[in-house]
C-alpha cells in the first residue's frame, strides 16, 4: 500500500503556479499552425527592409544628393503625414525613415492576427475547450500566442538589424532600428491579448485591435503634421519608433517604452482572463428577438451579416476624414517659416498646392484601407461557406447567383459608402478651416471618391478567387500588400513602370493635384466588373463545400 | 404518377481528387415513404445528399428529385423540399427564432402556429443567439425550420446527432406525423434504432455505393435469428446442421444463430430435445450492419479467428448478392 507513490500534482500548493503549464507544448503547436503566415510575414518584411537599404545605397551614393533628398522630404507635408519626419540624411537614416512608419504598423498587424487567431478564434471554434480539458494551465494558451507573436516580431527586428549591418551600417544604429521595428509587434501583441478577452467573437476582437493599430498611425500622422499637437506622437507606438531616430541619435531608451506598454497590456489581459468564463467575453451577449418576419430574403441575411462590420468601418473612415481635414487645412502653415520653399511649391501647383498634395496622398491611403474592406467583404462569402452556412440557404429556393448578389451589394456599395463618408467629413472640416465651401470641399471629397474603382478591383479579385479558386482566397490579401508596397516603395526603388502598373492604385488620377481623367476610372471599373463576373460564373458551376 | 419515385439516383460518381466518394451509387426513394439511408461515417451519405441538393456536381450518373434534375432545376426544386444538415452551423449574431423564420421564409412561407408548437415541443429557447446554442439545440433550430415549412420532401442528414433521447422521441413522433400527411422523407443515419423505428425501406451505403435496399422485413429475411434454449437432452449434430452458425453448447444450454431458411428444421430438432426455456430474438439492424462491415471487424480482431464453434463460420463480409438482385 505505502509503496505506491503518486506523482505529486505539480505545485498546487503555491497560488498561481501551474497556470502556465503546457505553454511550451502550445508554443510548438502555434508555430506549427502559423508556420505559413509567420514565414510570409517575417520574410516579406525582411526582404522589403533589405531591398530598401540596398536600393537607397545604390541610387543615392552621393552625400550631397542625399542631403537634398532629405531636405525635400522634410518639408513635404504628404511625407510627414504618411511616414513622419526625417532626422538625418545618411543611407541608414533615409532607409529607416522610409521603412518604419508603414513597416511598424505591418508588424503590429502581424502580431494582432497571430494573437487573435490563436486565442479568441480557437476559443470560438471550441478548440480551446478541447485543450482546457487536458493538462493546460489557464494562462497557457494566451501566453503561448503572445510568445509566438513577440518572437516573430523580434525575428523581424533581428532580420532588419542584420539587413542594415549587411548594408554596412553601424551596429548601434542597426540595433536601434531593429528594436524600433520589433517594438510595435510587442505592444500590439499585448493590445490584441486584451481585445481577445473583451470580445466574444474573433472578428470583433480583430476589429478592436486593428482599430488600435490604425489609431496609433493616425495619432502619429496628426502629431507630425501639426506642431501644436506634436505631443500626440508620444501616444502612438508608431510615433515612438520614429522617435528612436535610428542611425541619427539612437534613442535606445525608447525601446523600454515598447516593453513596458506590452507588459502592462499583457498584465491587463491576464487579469481579465482570470475573471471571465471560457468561451465568453467580458460583455455577455443579450438575448435576441424570438422571431423576425422581415428577415426573409437572402439580401436581408447578407445585410445582417455585413451591417455591423460596415458601421464599424464607417466610424473608422469618418475618423480618417477628420484627420485628413485637420491635416490638410494646417499643412500650408508648414511653409510659413520657409518662403523659399513656398515659392517652389507655388510654382509647381499654385496656391494651396501643399494641401492638395496632402489630400491626394491621404486619398490613396483611404483607398488602400477601403480596398482591405472590399477584400474582407468579398471573402466573407468564403468564411460563410467554410462554416457550412451556405448549404442550408442554397437548399431553399435561393439560387447561387441570388445568394451572391446580397454579398456583392456590400462589396460594391460598401466601399462607395465608406469613401463618401471619409470624403464628406474631410471636405466639411476642410471647408470650415478654409472658410469657404467651394474652395475647401470639392478637392477633399474628390480625393477620396476617386479611389472607388481601384478598391472595387481589389474586391473583384477576392470575388474571382472565391468563385474560381476558393482554396486560394488568401491571395487577395497578397494583392493588397503588393499594391501597398508598390505605392509606398515603387517610386523610391525606381521600379519599372510595368511593375508599377500592376497595382490598380497606380492608375488612379492624383486628384486634386492632377485633373480628374475619366479613362482610367472607366477602365478600372470594367476590370473590377470582369473580376466579379468571373467569380459569379465560377461559383455558379463549382461544388459548394 | 404514383409510380414516379421521389428520388432516383443512378450510377452517380463523385470524386474529390483521388478519392472516389460516390462510386456508381443507385438510390430509389418512393413517394410517401420514409426511407432510411444507412451507413458508417465516411460511406458517402452526406456526399449523396449534397448531390441531391445540387450543391455538388456529379462526375457521372443522373440524380432526379421529384421528377426534376437535382443540379439544373435546383432552385425550383427547393421550393418543394426541406433539408436538415448533420452539423448545423448558425449565424452567430442571429437568434434561433430569427434563423428559423429566415430558413422557412426563404423556402416560401412559414406556418406560424406550427412553428410555435414545434418550438415548444422541442423545448427550444428561440431568443438565444446562434453562438450560444449547444450542438443539440443548433440541431433543433434546423429541425423546427424544416418541419414548419410546407414541403413534399424532407431530406434529413443525421438530424438527431446531439439530441437527447427525450428529444429523439419527439423527433420520431414528428417524422411519423409527416409521413401520415403523405410526405416523403429521406433519413440518413448511423443510429440503427432510429431507422428501425421510422423507416419503411432502407438503403445501406458502403464506400460510395448502395449495397442493399429493401424493407426491414426483406432485409431481416437475409439475416439470422439468434436462439438460446435450455433442453432436456442435447440432440447430436445440431451445431453441424446447414444454416446453423456460431453454436455454443454448455451442458443443457445451447446458443446459436440460424438462417431464416433453416429455422423450421432447427426448431423441430430443438423441440425433439425437450425445450425447457427458449428465447428467440429477431436480427437487429446492428447485425445486418455488421455483416456488411464485418470484414473490417474481423480483420482488426485477432480473437475472431479460431475458437470453439467457429469452424463453420461463413465469411461475415460475404455480401448476399443474390438477394440484392432479387430486391430490385
Amino acid at each position: 500500500m505505502t509503496t505506491v507513490t503518486h506523482r505529486a500534482a505539480p505545485a498546487t500548493d503555491r497560488r498561481g503556479a501551474g497556470r502556465l503549464t503546457g505553454t511550451g507544448t502550445l508554443i510548438r503547436l502555434n508555430l506549427r499552425r502559423e508556420r505559413i503566415p509567420l514565414i510570409a510575414w517575417v520574410l516579406g518584411i525582411g526582404l522589403v527592409v533589405a531591398s530598401t537599404f540596398s536600393t537607397i545605397a545604390a541610387l543615392y551614393p552621393d552625400a550631397a544628393e542625399r542631403a537634398a533628398l532629405a531636405r525635400s522630404i522634410a518639408v513635404n507635408p504628404a511625407f510627414l503625414a504618411i511616414t513622419g519626419p526625417i532626422h538625418g540624411s545618411s543611407i541608414g537614416a533615409i532607409s529607416a525613415w522610409r521603412v518604419m512608419a508603414v513597416g511598424t504598423s505591418l508588424v503590429g498587424l502581424m502580431a494582432v492576427f497571430t494573437v487573435i487567431r490563436r486565442t479568441r478564434a480557437d476559443e470560438e471554434a471550441g478548440r480551446a475547450e478541447l485543450l482546457a480539458g487536458s493538462v493546460v494551465g489557464r494562462f497557457a494558451p494566451l501566453a503561448a500566442a503572445v510568445t509566438v507573436a513577440v518572437g516573430a516580431s523580434l525575428t523581424i527586428g533581428l532580420l532588419s538589424a542584420a539587413a542594415a549591418l549587411g548594408n554596412g551600417q553601424d551596429t548601434a544604429g542597426s540595433l536601434a532600428f531593429g528594436g524600433a521595428m520589433a517594438g510595435c509587434g510587442v505592444v500590439f501583441a499585448g493590445v490584441a491579448a486584451v481585445a481577445a478577452q473583451l470580445a466574444e467573437s474573433a472578428r470583433t476582437a480583430t476589429a478592436l485591435a486593428c482599430t488600435a493599430v490604425a489609431t496609433g498611425y493616425a495619432l502619429r500622422a496628426v502629431g507630425d503634421t501639426n506642431s501644436a499637437l506634436s505631443w500626440l506622437t508620444w501616444l502612438s507606438p508608431q510615433g515612438w519608433a520614429n522617435h528612436v531616430q535610428p542611425f541619427v541619435t539612437n534613442e535606445l531608451w525608447i525601446l523600454g517604452l515598447f516593453l513596458l506598454a506590452g507588459a502592462v497590456a499583457a498584465l491587463i489581459a491576464t487579469r481579465m482572463l482570470e475573471h471571465r468564463d471560457l468561451g465568453l467575453g467580458m460583455v455577455t451577449a443579450r438575448p435576441g428577438p424570438s422571431g423576425n418576419p422581415r428577415l426573409s430574403t437572402p439580401e436581408a441575411l447578407a445585410g445582417r451579416i455585413h451591417r455591423g462590420t460596415l458601421i464599424g468601418w464607417a466610424v473608422g473612415l469618418a475618423a480618417f476624414g477628420l484627420v485628413t481635414g485637420a491635416v490638410a487645412s494646417t499643412s500650408d502653415d508648414l511653409l510659413t517659416g520657409n518662403p523659399q520653399l513656398k515659392d517652389v511649391m507655388a510654382h509647381i501647383g499654385g496656391a494651396g498646392a501643399v494641401s492638395d498634395m496632402l489630400l491626394s496622398v491621404m486619398g490613396t491611403l483611404a483607398g488602400l484601407t477601403v480596398g482591405g474592406y472590399a477584400i474582407a467583404t468579398g471573402l466573407r462569402m468564403r468564411s460563410e461557406e467554410l462554416a457550412d452556412r451556405v448549404g442550408p440557404v442554397l437548399a431553399t429556393p435561393v439560387g447561387r447567383i441570388r445568394w451572391m448578389a446580397g454579398h456583392l451589394g456590400f462589396v460594391v456599395v460598401g466601399p462607395a459608402l465608406l469613401l463618401t463618408t471619409a470624403g464628406l467629413v474631410a471636405g466639411v472640416l476642410n471647408s470650415i478651416e478654409v472658410g469657404s465651401l467651394s474652395a475647401g470641399f470639392g478637392g477633399a471629397f474628390a480625393a477620396m471618391l476617386v479611389q472607388l474603382p481601384a478598391t472595387l478591383v481589389l474586391g473583384g479579385i477576392a470575388v474571382a478567387l472565391f468563385g474560381l479558386a476558393p482554396r486560394l482566397t488568401g491571395l487577395a490579401w497578397a494583392a493588397l500588400v503588393a499594391a501597398l508596397l508598390l505605392g509606398q516603395l515603387g517610386q523610391l526603388l525606381q521600379l519599372p513602370q510595368w511593375v508599377m502598373d500592376l497595382s490598380p492604385y497606380t492608375h488612379v488620377p492624383q486628384v486634386p493635384v492632377a485633373a480628374l481623367s475619366w479613362t482610367p476610372i472607366v477602365l478600372l471599373t470594367v476590370v473590377a466588373a470582369a473580376f466579379i463576373a468571373a467569380g459569379v460564373a465560377g461559383f455558379a458551376r463549382r461544388d459548394v463545400s | 404518377m404514383t409510380e414516379q419515385p421521389a428520388i432516383r439516383m443512378s450510377g452517380v460518381v463523385k470524386t474529390f481528387g483521388p478519392v472516389r466518394a460516390l462510386d456508381g451509387l443507385d438510390l430509389s426513394v418512393r413517394a410517401g415513404e420514409v426511407h432510411g439511408f444507412l451507413g458508417p461515417n465516411g460511406a458517402g451519405k452526406s456526399t449523396a445528399i449534397r448531390v441531391l441538393l445540387g450543391q455538388l456536381r456529379a462526375d457521372a450518373g443522373t440524380s432526379t428529385v421529384l421528377g426534376a434534375d437535382a443540379w439544373s432545376d435546383a432552385v425550383a426544386l427547393h421550393r418543394r423540399l426541406a433539408y436538415v444538415p448533420g452539423d448545423v452551423s448558425l449565424w452567430p449574431n442571429l437568434s434561433g427564432g430569427e434563423t428559423i423564420d429566415l430558413l422557412a421564409r426563404l423556402r416560401g412561407g412559414i406556418d406560424r402556429s406550427r412553428r410555435d408548437e414545434l418550438i415548444e415541443r422541442f423545448e427550444l429557447d428561440p431568443r438565444k443567439k446562434g453562438r450560444a446554442y449547444s450542438k443539440g439545440n443548433r440541431q433543433k433550430v434546423a429541425i423546427v425550420a424544416a418541419l414548419a415549412s410546407d414541403v413534399e420532401l424532407l431530406i434529413l442528414d443525421e438530424p438527431t446527432s446531439g439530441l437527447d433521447p427525450l428529444m429523439e422521441a419527439v423527433f420520431q413522433e414528428c417524422v411519423n406525423a409527416e409521413k401520415q400527411r403523405g410526405r416523403t422523407v429521406l433519413l440518413s443515419s448511423h443510429i440503427l434504432s432510429e431507422v428501425e423505428a421510422l423507416c419503411d425501406r432502407v438503403s445501406i451505403i458502403r464506400t460510395g455505393a448502395v449495397v442493399e435496399t429493401g424493407t426491414l422485413a426483406e432485409l431481416r429475411h437475409l439475416t439470422r435469428t439468434a436462439i438460446s434454449a435450455e433442453l432436456a437432452t442435447m440432440p447430436a449434430g445440431l451445431a453441424g446442421r446447414p444454416g446453423v452458425h456460431d453454436a455454443v453448447i454448455e451442458d443443457h444450454r445451447i446458443k446459436l444463430d440460424v438462417d431464416a431458411a433453416a429455422l423450421d428444421d432447427v426448431l423441430k430438432a430443438l423441440v425433439a430435445g425437450g425445450v425447457r426455456t427458449l428465447t428467440a430474438s429477431p436480427p437487429t439492424l446492428e447485425e445486418l450492419f455488421l455483416r456488411h462491415y464485418g470484414d473490417r471487424l474481423g480483420q482488426t480482431d485477432p480473437l475472431a479467428a479460431g475458437g470453439p464453434g467457429q469452424a463453420d463460420r461463413r465469411q461475415p463480409s460475404e455480401p448476399p448478392r443474390q438477394s440484392r438482385a432479387a430486391l430490385r
